[in-house]
């Protein structure tokens, strides 16, 4: 009996969405098209990274550093004056600036460590806080095989052999998928489910359901399967077809225990969803309560720059959110292929912030009805 | 009565006018004159067309087939919409639809005032006579959502006769209105009437005897007009006495055939035994307001209970204790001697409860509606479809059952209303004003069903209403008023004891005597004086920066009056920022890694060292074998891992070749780049290093320095690199919302029609609303740029009046994106979802923020080549770190600059000026 009202009252939810053309429209596109263009959209780490230099040297040496700078990690690099170099800074076209001093290569070989410059644009943050590195090691390696032919003096035979595990070309692509479905199940999980139930309540619904004998529990739970049901779909659809088959993201791990994660992760969120509903009074604050939870669930759960590098309030806060768990679940399972044994504390973490949520909404939803 | 001299100038002219919603048709080739300088009556069912018709003349609703002239000239042609607008005054049906819920009684019409572009003094005195005339004026600082429904309606009027019009539309006015507030409203019609010679009135009414005051009289049924005349010629033409039976008469044969007069079998004699519902001294406040003041009545098993009272006494607040939706304050509601515990889901199956406003689903048809509740009522599966085809059939539903409630008529609805709370045959009905706006024959009918549940299947049937025909036919009549029971006795001996000739007039008198002795109800409404000269009717001007202003006014109110959503709009921005600022970080710090050290010699433990003590890397526990390092960098403990071979020492010794293995975690590949560097840049310097210690001086030969200076941010803090570009997207995310909102909404809860029925255009429509969102953004944009200055302390190092020049273009810009979507958009789920996606991800993504657009790859080259936040973005960053100017960033203005009109122009386009 209540089994079978939650399930009646899902349907009726899935009945509601399917009459909202543009809203589906919409979901398929959030989990189609722009997961497809976010993802070819994204560069390299370094990719194209305009950089120019101020060759006052005009040596040998410095013609071969500035040959070295190509395509696809530097734009060929634009040879200018050191008075253009501020300009075309300020003016953002440059994110590096090289300027090679007059009789570097002549000091270099006397000995006499001359000073290369590099100017870097900070307010260009990826680039800027990578490429710098990349640079040095480019101008380095440059110098080395230089001397090569110059040296006198012996120098150390170590090589140092770098791979990058499961990701060997560091192709961005994959991250950036990965993280836009996980951006596409939040946004859709929470906005669908909360604003279902503002609607109800602007049309004077949900006083009907209260003279009927369903309880709360009854209609949050089947408010939270239809949608994440719906969710869930369309995280299938996004990872089989968009993200294996359209992009051709190799994924390593079990997808089925991906899937359970994301579930899970659905789970909380339509529950978070239905928490705000119950705090805003109407739909214009839920839009902007949601935009106020949404944005640093996004950008601080560790899919757009490592959690590490957060400080460590900002972390343990947002060990909270289901948002963090699941990306690091989805990062281990889908491009490290970790298992259960290595995830589980992930799943767990999951299940509890759901279990919290959804006892802590459904208090809010009873004192919401009252 | 002059028919025939108005006949030869009729105010609005049909010609073959047909007029479908999706397959329904509303209206079948309607040819009618509607004479000027009268009064006319649309008469009919519901569902007949009456509402297509009047919002056609109106010019509300767009034009399928047809002509439709209103005041000489044709509605299908922009140019006389345009000046017949300031002409025409529309009420459309439903309590206060076209009102804003939230401004006060003064600043709906003062609005509408503005709409029609009147001078502030104008407009002021013709508020202060029609607030005077209508009584209305101790009320004119109260928000319309808590005006009675009588005054919602007066309130309408004088925001329909703001302008003088010639030619007034009213659909269904009186609707839901008690017998004392409609009396007043009429009296009201007439003076306006008396003091504006020549205006015509058209009006659609459900009460009969409404109409038979009407100067003519059109009867309608199936989308065809039945007959046209005079109320008494439409007697003779029938021969009949009455007007409701006229119009029965008038119906074709096949639709008469199911009328049949309400017969009310008399009651059985009082089982005794307990009630079915008792009220106990009960009593309700919210707040300081008693709502429902020690209320006590018996109402017996199979009774049928009239509620009858002025709008907002207390009848539904009465009735919602009963059903357990409301606890009571004091006193005991009672269902069968129990008393109603809204915990008890058992005694919810034994009553059957209609609320006001209608609670069906919109998104279902309406055999799932039916459907839906039979299963939450828990019928036996197998009994569903039965069920559900036998109470469609009882309520004439048979027809429409794959219909959506929104496309059906109000008396269709209702009737599903009570069938889906019947659905479980209930022993109690407990009906909330369950046939106001119902025409006369769908009420009789509905009446029919309830006298037989009561009679023949011993349901209590507790209803309030307010027809006075309606009331005479229960068993028992309580009559309410501010919150107390005046009387409650049978209609005759209610009518008897105070010696009126009928219930109405009783009705009339106990109300008039309650209002004598308590709080001053409403005023004895003045006369209409004369009105101040001839109304201005509002420009023809295409554009008028008064009827703009107007929208900007109201819009402005009412985020005065919802400070939450004020308050997040700001405060909300501040919070975001400051949380995405302090935790976004690209110096990648604090790296795990471990070392499989097979060499485990002083010089091994040496190079693992220059990493461990560096303050980019944190050592974990050595690794223990290949099984350990595969383990650990699948669960993501370590994001590097370094193997040092056996007999590194000795190779490096003897200057053998060797290497050293390092395994970087690329799941996220910008954390690896980043590892790359550190580790290769370690590398060579140990390298170096050893080199010294072993050649001395002779291994300088070769070293440079490679001096590295971040510039505009010297200190390489992430905060002053973030701040300048979450400033660029809070500043679109948040307005775009706001601004997508307030259309999308006014289109989902009706009081879009306004901007159909006004001389307002739609430049002025979307300018008018944008506005208050640009001022709210701008605001939001200062204490932004403010907190990131003195909170963050990001050094602002160049010109703020260029940023705040840029920022405004930006916040117009931001507002207007949002107005183009919303053309797009009906529901406000969709409208959320969508800004979101369309800014959120865009703004983030392809603007900069992170990745340099000239970095960026294949669409996303386009879109952050023509999405404003990149160039507001560059500004953003050139004001605050590279200390530039205008001159510098002149031409990131130029984008932002042409999008203004190229959005709001798309907008203007697309925004339609009718309904479809």
């Amino acid at each position: 009996m209540r089994l079978a009202n939650i399930v009646h009252l899902g349907i009726k939810e899935l009945r509601g969405l399917g009459r909202n053309t543009m809203l589906l429209v919409l979901v398929l596109y959030a989990f189609s098209l722009s997961i497809y263009m976010g993802s070819k959209a994204m560069p390299e780490t370094l990719n194209r990274a305009p950089i120019a230099i101020v060759d006052e040297d005009q040596s040998a040496l410095s013609a071969r550093i500035t040959n070295a700078f190509y395509l696809p990690y530097f734009m060929p690099p634009r040879l200018i004056s050191q008075p253009e170099m501020d300009l075309r800074m300020d003016a953002g076209l440059d994110t590096f600036a090289l300027d090679i001093p007059p009789g570097f290569q002549r000091d270099l070989l006397a000995g006499r460590s001359p000073t290369i410059q590099l100017n870097v644009d900070a307010t260009r943050m990826s680039q800027a806080f990578s490429g710098g590195g990349y640079v040095q090691s480019i101008v380095s390696g440059e110098v080395e095989e230089f001397l090569a032919r110059h040296r006198t003096a012996g120098r150390l035979p170590v090589e140092l052999d770098l791979r990058a595990r499961f990701n060997p070309e560091l192709d961005e692509a994959w991250f950036g998928a990965i993280n836009e479905l996980i951006e596409a199940i939040t946004m859709l999980a929470v906005i669908l489910t909360g604003a279902a139930l503002i609607r109800e309540r602007e049309h004077g619904t949900v006083e009907h359901l209260l003279v009927m004998p369903v309880t709360a529990f009854e209609i949050m739970a089947g408010k939270i399967w239809s949608m994440g049901a719906v969710v869930l779909a369309a995280t299938a659809f996004s990872l089989f077809v968009v993200v294996e088959t359209l992009l051709a993201v190799p994924i390593e791990g079990s997808r089925a225990l991906f899937m359970l994660g994301a579930g899970l992760d659905i789970l909380a969120m339509t529950c978070l969803g239905l928490f705000l509903a119950t705090v805003a009074g109407s739909m214009p604050q839920f839009a902007l309560l949601t935009m106020m939870v949404l944005m640093p669930l996004q950008l601080l759960s560790g899919g757009v720059t490592p959690r590490e590098n957060m400080p460590e309030i900002i972390q343990a806060i947002m060990s909270a959110a289901p948002n963090t768990h699941f990306v690091i679940l989805s990062q281990a399972v889908l491009f490290r292929g970790a298992g259960l044994a290595v995830v589980w504390p992930q799943l767990a973490a999951l299940a509890v912030i759901s279990a919290t949520l959804f006892a802590f909404s459904l208090s809010r939803f009873r004192q919401f009805l009252r | 009565m002059n028919a025939g001299a108005a006949a030869a100038h009729p105010v609005a002219r049909l010609d073959s006018v047909s007029l479908s919603h999706g397959k329904t048709r509303a209206l079948d080739a309607v040819t009618l004159d509607i004479p000027s300088g009268c009064m006319v009556g649309l008469i009919g069912p519901d569902g007949v067309g009456k509402s297509s018709l009047l919002s056609l003349i109106a010019g509300s609703r767009r034009i399928q087939t047809g002509r439709v002239e209103v005041l000489g000239g044709d509605m299908a042609d922009p140019a006389h919409r345009r000046g017949a607008y300031p002409r025409i005054a529309y009420m459309p049906q439903g309590l206060g639809r076209n009102l804003y819920p939230t401004l006060s009684v003064f600043d709906n019409v003062d609005f509408f005032g503005r709409l029609f572009g009147q001078g502030k003094g104008e407009r002021e005195q013709r508020i202060r006579g029609l607030l005077d005339a209508t009584g209305l004026a101790p009320f004119a600082g109260r928000p319309a959502a808590k005006l009675s429904g009588g005054m919602k309606q007066k309130l309408g009027l004088c925001c329909a006769l703001i302008h003088d019009p010639d030619l007034l539309i009213l659909d269904e006015p009186t609707t839901g209105i008690d017998p004392l507030a409609r009396r007043q409203f009429w009296q009201l019609i007439e003076r306006i009437r008396e003091s504006r010679d020549g205006m015509s009135v058209v009006v659609a009414t459900a009460y009969m005897e409404e109409a038979a005051r009407f100067d003519r009289l059109v009867a309608m049924d199936g989308g065809q007009v039945l007959a046209c005349g005079t109320a008494a010629e439409l007697l003779e033409r029938t021969g009949t006495t009455d007007l409701d039976a006229a119009f029965i008469a008038l119906l074709p044969a096949a639709r008469r055939e199911g009328y049949r007069k309400v017969v009310i079998p008399p009651r059985p004699a009082d089982t005794g035994g307990e009630a079915a519902i008792e009220a106990d001294h009960l009593t309700r406040r919210f707040g300081d307001f008693t709502a429902v003041d020690d209320v006590s009545f018996r109402i017996a098993r199979g009774e049928i209970f009239g509620f009858i009272g002025s709008n907002g006494c207390g009848k539904t607040t009465t009735m919602k204790m009963l059903t357990g939706l409301l606890d009571a304050s004091e006193g005991r509601a009672l269902l069968f001697g129990r008393e109603v515990d809204p915990q008890d889901v058992g005694v919810r199956r034994r009553v059957g409860y209609m609320s006001q406003g209608f609670s069906l689903y919109s998104e279902l048809t309406v055999r799932q509606n039916l459907q839906l509740h039979a299963r939450l009522f828990g019928l036996a599966p197998g009994r569903i479809a039965a069920r559900v085809d036998e109470v469609a059939a009882q309520f004439g539903l048979t027809g429409i059952m794959d219909a959506l409630p929104d496309a059906l008529p109000l008396g269709n609805r209702q009737r599903l209303s009570l069938a889906v709370a019947m659905i479980h045959a209930p022993n109690v009905l407990i009906l909330d004003e369950p046939t106001s706006g119902v025409d006369p024959i769908a009420r009789d009918g509905f009446w029919t069903i309830l006298v037989d549940l009561s009679r023949r299947l011993n349901v209590t049937v507790f209803v309030s209403t307010h027809f006075m025909n309606e009331a005479e036919r229960c068993d028992r009549i309580a009559l309410m008023h501010a919150g107390r029971v005046l009387v409650c006795d049978t209609p005759a001996a209610i009518v008897a004891s105070r010696g009126a000739p009928t219930l109405e007039a009783a009705f009339v008198g106990h109300l008039e005597d309650a209002a004598n002795d308590g709080p001053v109800a409403e005023m004895a409404p003045e006369p209409l004086g004369a009105g101040p000269g001839p109304a201005t009717g509002g420009s023809r001007r295409f554009f008028d920066i008064r009827r703009l202003y107007a929208y900007t006014r109201r819009e402005a109110l009412e985020l005065l009056r919802d400070p939450i959503r004020a308050t997040l709009a700001t405060v909300g921005s501040l919070i975001l920022m400051f949380v995405v600022g302090y935790g976004i970080n690209m110096d990648v710090e604090n790296l795990t890694f471990a070392v499989l050290d097979h060499d485990d010699t002083t010089i091994s433990r040496d190079y693992a060292l220059q990493l461990s003590g560096s303050r980019f890397f944190t050592e974990k526990p050595p690794l223990a074998g290949y099984a350990d390092m595969d383990r650990r960098m699948e669960s993501g403990e370590i994001a590097l891992a370094l193997e040092i071979p056996p007999g590194f020492a000795r190779d490096l010794s003897r200057g053998r070749e060797t290497a050293v293995g390092a395994w970087i975690d690329g799941a996220m590949p910008s954390r690896a780049e980043t590892v790359r560097g550190y580790v290769e840049g370690m590398h060579a310097t140990w390298l170096a290093q050893k080199a010294r210690e072993r050649y001395g001086a002779g291994a300088t030969q070769g070293d440079f320095r490679l001096e590295v200076r971040y510039r505009y941010n010297p200190d390489v803090r992430s905060l002053d690199a973030m701040a300048p570009a979450v400033i660029p997207m809070l500043l679109l995310m948040i307005p775009s919302m706001l601004a997508v909102l307030s259309v999308v909404r006014e289109k989902e809860l009706g009081s879009i029609v306004n901007f159909y029925v006004t001389p307002v255009t739609r430049l002025e429509f979307l300018l008018g609303k944008q506005l208050p969102y640009v001022g709210i953004a701008m605001v939001n944009f200062l204490l932004l740029t403010g907190f990131a200055v003195s909170v963050f302390r990001v050094p602002l190092t160049g010109s703020l009046a260029t940023l705040t020049a840029a920022a405004f273009l930006y916040v117009t810009v931001a507002t207007a994106m949002g107005l183009f979507l919303s053309t797009f958009m009906r529901s406000q789920i969709a409208a959320i979802f969508g800004t979101v996606m369309l800014t959120m991800i865009p703004a983030a993504q392809y603007s900069g923020m992170i990745d340099p657009v000239s970095s960026l790859q294949g669409v996303g080259v386009f879109i952050g080549r023509i999405y404003p936040a990149t160039h507001f973005m560059t500004i953003s960053r050139g004001v605050f770190s590279k200390g530039l100017g205008f001159d510098d960033l002149s031409r990131a203005f130029l984008p932002l600059l042409a999008a203004i009109p190229v959005l709001l122009g798309l907008g203007a386009a697309f925004l339609r000026k009718q309904d479809r």
